[in-house]
């Protein structure tokens, strides 16, 4: 499963939304209602996921699903 | 200052025995227990093993899925209570009319099942691991929270916690809101869900509930000399009370007016109700003067009545020492053997069962009574709904801690 696909199961599950309409451009705020617990909610299940620590000030920077999948794989190429 | 009329105008149950009013209605007063055993986790080394449990309740029939996640049990049961009651109402809420909108809906013990599971989530993977929504799903107010923001209703907005007393307390403080002028409307009401693990063993430990595991539909039997404690409930009672003036002019079906409310204290112990039931006495005798009413002219008491050998033994008492002379004649029954003890919510379903019998003229029976206690020697109308003319019922709750409340309601009559 591709990073975009695991981010995209993610929000599927905690933000409800339908996996169409999660596009690499969709910011999680704006676009896909995400509020500032989701965002927590949405951290802690990537950590899963991936096996990773994500620290919390990483995701003031992140507005977009791309964004999102950028600093994942970003992070997975670091371990 | 003259008092305003309040009437209620919607009512929504999420209850044992039924997911709306009618179903609701039709078995208490068919007698047909919502008590069965435990399925929903390992029970088998609890000494109480049945519950009267929600079946067939799925939250996103009332909410989005989203939302439902969001939300302990307790919350999801108040806003599809508030829900059918305010569609029940038909009073749209509206940025002119919200400020003017309260929710007053308690729950006696709050999001104990979230609480449980992120516990759990804490022991097995630390701090880090757990929900942020832990805080928001658990705490207590959240179903008034979650109510006002589900209907937009903006005005007071609160809950008395009371424990088994609460549904009743929350409609007594939403009539008062209303009888001083500080809103048109109120969605109020009860809400429970502590049937988990830890408030099983907690409830099994105060050996407060009944163990007839065997036979749970006749588990629940107040006033009955046999019986051997509560039954766990679950669910909730969400009622509309309104401006008698406001429901009129927009055309609204009256239910029936509220007009007493008393709440007063034990002060005598945590959980053993006051054995000469001087501060239940006391809330009977006060809701009656708060009402106006005489005691001989009250039709239905719907009694607490929780099927435990000291409520209903100090509860009978404290009718006689208010009612005197008059206490054989009126009708009591305690719906509890039905809907079995529904804590915080179980106020309010029974006000609920109270404004039915005055609309129907029909009072639900106390099911599973066959020995007569020679310390409760009322009329409890047993096993059989009575037809009589119920022109006013009251309704009271005992609750842990020593709080007693009781509320009035009268069949609508214009004038």
């Amino acid at each position: 499963m591709s990073v975009f696909d695991s981010v995209k199961e993610v929000i599927v599950e905690i933000l409800d939304v339908p996996p169409e309409d999660i596009k690499h451009e969709s910011k999680l705020v704006e676009d896909l209602e995400a509020d500032s617990l989701d965002i927590v909610e949405m951290v802690m299940q990537l950590e899963d996921k991936f096996g990773l620590q994500i620290p919390e000030s990483a995701f003031d920077d992140l507005k977009t699903v791309k964004d999102v999948v950028e600093y994942l794989e970003k992070r997975l190429q670091e371990k | 200052m003259e008092k305003r009329r309040v009437v209620v105008t919607g009512m929504g149950v999420i209850s044992p025995v039924g997911n709306d009013v009618a179903t609701f209605w039709e078995n208490l007063i068919a007698g047909k227990s919502g008590i069965r055993p435990i399925e929903r986790f390992d029970v088998s080394q609890y000494p109480t093993r049945i519950a009267a449990q929600v079946l067939d309740f799925n939250p996103t029939d009332y909410m989005s899925r989203k939302d439902s996640r969001r939300m302990d049990r307790f919350v999801q049961f108040a806003c599809a209570a508030a829900r059918i009651a305010l569609e029940d109402s038909g009073l749209a809420v509206h940025p002119g009319n919200a400020p003017q909108i309260g929710v007053w809906v308690g729950s006696g013990i709050g999001g104990l099942e979230t609480m449980e599971n992120q516990h759990e989530v804490l022991m097995a993977r630390g701090c880090s691991g757990v929900s942020p929504f832990l805080v928001p799903m658990m705490i207590t107010n959240m179903a008034s929270g979650q109510i006002s923001i589900m209907t937009g209703a903006r005005g007071p907005n609160g809950c008395t916690v009371t424990a088994c007393a609460t549904g009743t307390n929350c409609i007594g403080e939403a009539f008062r809101f209303i009888q001083r002028g500080e809103a048109i409307a109120m969605i109020a009401g009860g809400t429970e869900a502590s049937i988990t693990p830890l408030g099983m063993s907690g409830f099994c430990a105060m050996k407060a509930m009944s163990t007839r595991n065997d036979d749970p539909s006749r588990a629940s039997r107040p006033f009955d000399l046999e019986r051997d404690g509560f039954v766990m409930g679950e669910g909730s009672g969400v009622i509309v009370l309104e401006e008698l003036q406001h429901a009129l002019e927009r055309g609204a079906r009256v239910y029936a007016e509220i007009i007493g409310y008393s709440t007063t204290a034990d002060a005598y112990h945590v959980v053993q109700p006051d054995p000469e039931g001087a501060g239940a006495a006391r809330a009977l005798a006060m809701v009656l003067d708060d009402a106006g009413v005489l005691p001989q002219e009250v039709d239905y008491i719907n009694a607490h009545g929780t099927g435990t050998e000291i409520n209903d033994a100090m509860e009978t008492l404290a009718i006689k020492k208010v009612w005197g002379i008059n206490a054989h004649q009126v009708a009591i029954s305690s719906t509890k053997g039905v809907t079995g003890h529904m804590l915080g919510a179980a106020g309010a379903v029974e006000f609920i069962a109270a404004v039915l019998a005055c609309q129907y003229d029909i009072i639900p029976p106390t099911i599973n009574y066959r020995t007569p206690d020679p310390a409760c020697d009322l009329d409890y109308v047993p096993n059989q709904a009575r037809r009589r003319k119920v022109r006013i019922a009251v309704s009271d709750s005992l609750g842990f801690g020593g709080h007693n409340a009781a509320l009035v309601v009268r069949k609508y009559e214009h004038n």
